[in-house]
């Protein structure tokens, strides 16, 4: 089974390769540089040939869609999908693209002018800035009026900006906490405990002295958008703001300094890896993957990385829970993403088609391994349930439970900031009030403009 | 912002070359310059200036035109416009506004700017002292007439042969501070107590992008400083050696000074190339912890595309040019007195 599938990916890629030559080159210039990111092609499908037709449509035409190669749908699943979504509409056709999430957001501008794409994967913290540039299209209009109440208000946040629709809600996820259950019980620490961040930090001083872990937290505090989504729900989890309701910054009292501070102070105290600052998600899942952390936050695709004895030694032994209580609540954030229709792509119709039929309930359910449905109904499903009984229920209640980081225009150069100033204080350059104070006019700047 | 800069790379190269191997007392200078001139007559018979060709010839050079056009005079064209406006989206549609000399302006202010300055300033000077330093010793090394000395050469060659990106991926690989094979190494022979996080401060991110550029930059060094070496006469080391001089003498009385050309043509190519510095920093560090490896072309990437400024990000972009220019110009001056002046002693 393995070596099929492997042999699949070569042919593939070496296909794959062949088109990108062309396809990618003027995009090249941003997604080059990425070594993380690689980048194949492949198509999938063929037209006509073969296939059994059952829907008889009269869509036609050849999209390629651009997608995250990381959490969420896998790059076989993403590739089985489009195969069967041409086996219904055997005049189409459609072309994946794959990058790392971090090299996808340049890449996704890059490549605008150009018309590369007409399907592209965005983050829940994109719709305000490429529906303002014009890059991704207002699909307000093709959206059924169900959605609204039948999808999970997670997964419309990520397509939503201004109360129209920018895309098609497909990956609904948050960050959920998970712990070395056999390490806890090793340190004699009662996994209840650990539902609060005082419980967490005092857990890990035990697992550090008691189960010989030497660094029992493990973060993805990397200047990257992944230390804002860890900052951001603890702000909320502390009872905190980063920006109120006008969109000004909060950041600067409360939630949002108690946060930094609790982070900073895991480091000081030696309870929190010192590699967390040049960490991302992979990293976390590595580290406690290894058996060489205790405890930490993560996306939902860890449940079944640090569960897979191919890739984790601690297979069996990882469990996962809704985020630590600061005060305010068991609060995550939102890190939901959506399918949109670029503003270029001459295929709107095939690309609609398609997104809607990856995001129906039909495909999610039968790709539930990969990723949990954004379909409020699914998550009552026993069917469901079965696959992940563990998980579903504690993701249910996360899911209803989750934080928004600001829709604004310059989100990405605001992060940016923001990144370099946790860092700071992450790394005792400045004190958190501090970096806090010092960022804000730089933030303020960046909104007003 | 690659274009613009390269379009002045060969032009250095060419003409920083000719000093070097025209140098008139140790090449053979006189034949080579009427031997040029008779070949270049020669061309004119062979291939003529028949007019009636002209129209043939013009048609030849469309496509060379058509890409020098399309891919170095449009973009820098276009950047140059850009750098005036305000452009806060890539789409052709997206409105623009003229700012006049503001996007300049702002540079000059900009706190940031001025901190990726500094970081570039240090990678720069470092890593090229280090890189040349390095290749002539290494130079050296392979110049010995050593038992297996194609396998030398061949490994000195290998790093640089290899794409940056694969090489930033591997340096990023094995300093990871987890399970990276670095502190693996280190720790189990003693040398580090406990794993260290290499890239997780300022300070130290910097130095081992560095190390990662200086392993696999030496190797070009080395090469010039071995061409170098093959055209010093060896009766020079020979008079030396019987004049009582010892190999340290030598190497800093004889070969050093003579290979001051070719370390000269090394200092311009590394110190403009290292001022320039990208793929390696995007894919090892991203310029982070805390901006800490941020270097001015990390600086107009992420002006540009990640918080699509375009106008400022071209502004950014286009003063990185000038700087290597103005680099480019002072090298090639040295470079033209110091070769007659070394020449005539």
């Amino acid at each position: 089974m393995s070596e099929f599938v492997s042999q699949l990916n070569r042919r593939r890629f070496l296909l794959g390769a062949a088109g990108f030559g062309a396809a990618g080159l003027l995009a090249a210039c941003s997604s080059g540089g990425t070594g993380t990111g690689g980048t194949g092609t492949s198509s999938t499908g063929s037209t006509g040939a073969g296939a059994t037709s059952g829907g008889g449509s009269d869509l036609s035409g050849t999209i390629t869609g651009l997608f995250m190669k990381q959490a969420g749908y896998s790059e076989d699943h993403i590739n089985q999908m489009a195969a069967s979504f041409t086996k219904l509409h055997p005049n189409v056709k459609v072309n994946t693209e794959f990058v790392a999430y971090e090299a996808l957001h340049d890449k996704i501008v890059a490549a605008a002018p150009a018309g590369t794409y007409d399907l592209v994967f965005i983050d829940v913290i994109w719709p305000a800035e490429f529906a303002t540039k014009g890059l991704i299209a207002d699909i307000t209009s093709r959206i059924p009026a169900n959605w609204k109440t039948d999808v999970l208000q997670g997964a419309l946040d990520s397509a939503l900006y201004q109360g129209k629709f920018y895309g098609l809600p497909w990956l609904l996820d948050a960050k959920f906490f998970y712990y070395n259950k056999n390490l806890l019980t090793k340190a004699g620490v009662d996994p209840a405990s650990v539902t609060t961040w005082d419980g967490v930090a005092t857990a890990a001083k035990a697992i550090k002295d008691k189960a010989g872990v030497k660094y029992p937290l493990v973060w993805s505090w990397a200047q990257a958008e992944a230390v804002i989504c860890d900052w951001a729900l603890m702000t909320a989890s502390f009872g905190g703001k980063l920006f109120d309701e006008k969109g000004q910054p909060a950041f600067t009292e409360g939630g949002a300094v108690q946060a930094l501070e609790f982070m900073r102070k895991s480091i000081v105290d030696g309870i929190t890896n010192p590699s967390s600052t040049q960490s991302l998600e992979d990293d976390v899942v590595k580290v406690f993957g290894a058996g060489d952390a205790a405890m930490g936050l993560n996306w939902s695709y860890m449940f079944a990385a640090a569960n897979d004895p191919k890739q984790s030694t601690v297979a069996g032994q990882a469990v996962v829970t809704e985020v630590p209580n600061g005060g305010a609540g068991r609060i995550s954030v939102n890190g939901s993403s959506a399918l949109s229709i670029t503003a270029t792509s001459k295929n709107q119709d095939v690309a609609w088609e398609f997104a809607k039929y990856v995001s129906s309930l039909e495909v999610q359910t039968k790709y539930i391994s990969d990723a949990l449905p954004i379909w409020k109904s699914a998550y009552d499903d026993p069917a469901v349930i079965k696959t992940a009984p563990e998980f579903v229920p504690v993701a249910k209640k996360q899911f209803n439970d989750m934080t928004n980081r600001p829709q604004v225009v310059a989100y990405n150069a605001v992060s940016q900031k923001l990144q370099v100033a946790v860092q700071k204080a992450l790394l005792g350059t400045v004190s958190p009030q501090q970096a806090m104070n010092d960022v804000k006019p730089d933030v303020e700047k960046l909104l007003a403009q | 912002m690659g274009h613009v800069t390269d379009s002045t790379a060969p032009a250095t190269q060419s003409r920083t070359g000719s000093p070097a191997n025209a140098d008139p007392p140790h090449g053979p200078a006189g034949p080579r310059t009427s031997s040029s001139s008779s070949y270049s007559k020669r061309f004119r018979r062979t291939y003529g200036t028949s007019r009636r060709s002209g129209g043939l010839a013009a048609l030849l050079l469309l496509p060379a035109a058509v890409v020098v056009f399309g891919l170095v005079t449009y973009p820098v064209l276009r950047t140059v416009w850009l750098s005036f406006n305000r452009v806060l989206s890539p789409m052709p549609t997206a409105p623009s506004e003229f700012v006049g000399f503001k996007n300049f302006i702002n540079a000059f202010t900009d706190s940031d700017l001025i901190a990726a300055t500094g970081h570039t300033i240090y990678f720069t000077l470092v890593s090229t002292a280090a890189e040349i330093v390095l290749g002539v010793l290494l130079g050296q090394l392979m110049a010995q007439k050593l038992r297996f000395r194609w396998l030398l050469r061949a490994a000195i060659l290998l790093p640089w042969a290899l794409p940056t990106v694969v090489s930033a991926s591997m340096w990023r690989y094995l300093l990871n501070a987890d399970y990276g094979p670095i502190n693996a190494l280190l720790t189990q022979l003693g040398i580090i107590g406990s794993y260290r996080s290499w890239l997780g401060t300022p300070t130290s991110a910097m130095n081992m992008i560095i190390i990662a550029d200086v392993w696999k930059n030496t190797s070009i060094a080395a090469f010039f400083v071995l061409a170098g070496l093959a055209v010093i006469p060896n009766e020079l080391r020979e008079a030396a050696s019987v004049d009582g001089a010892g190999a340290v003498r030598r190497f800093f009385s004889i070969t050093l000074p003579l290979l001051r050309p070719v370390i000269m043509v090394v200092l311009v190519l590394r110190t403009i190339e290292a001022f320039k510095v990208f793929d390696i920093v995007y894919v090892m560090t991203r310029g982070g912890p805390s901006n800490g490896t941020q270097t001015v072309a990390v600086y107009a990437y992420q002006t540009a595309f990640s918080n699509q400024n375009f106008g400022y990000g071209s502004a950014i972009a286009l003063l990185i040019v000038v700087v290597v220019l103005l680099l480019a110009v002072a090298y090639i001056r040295m470079l033209s007195t110091g070769g007659t002046a070394d020449g005539g002693r």
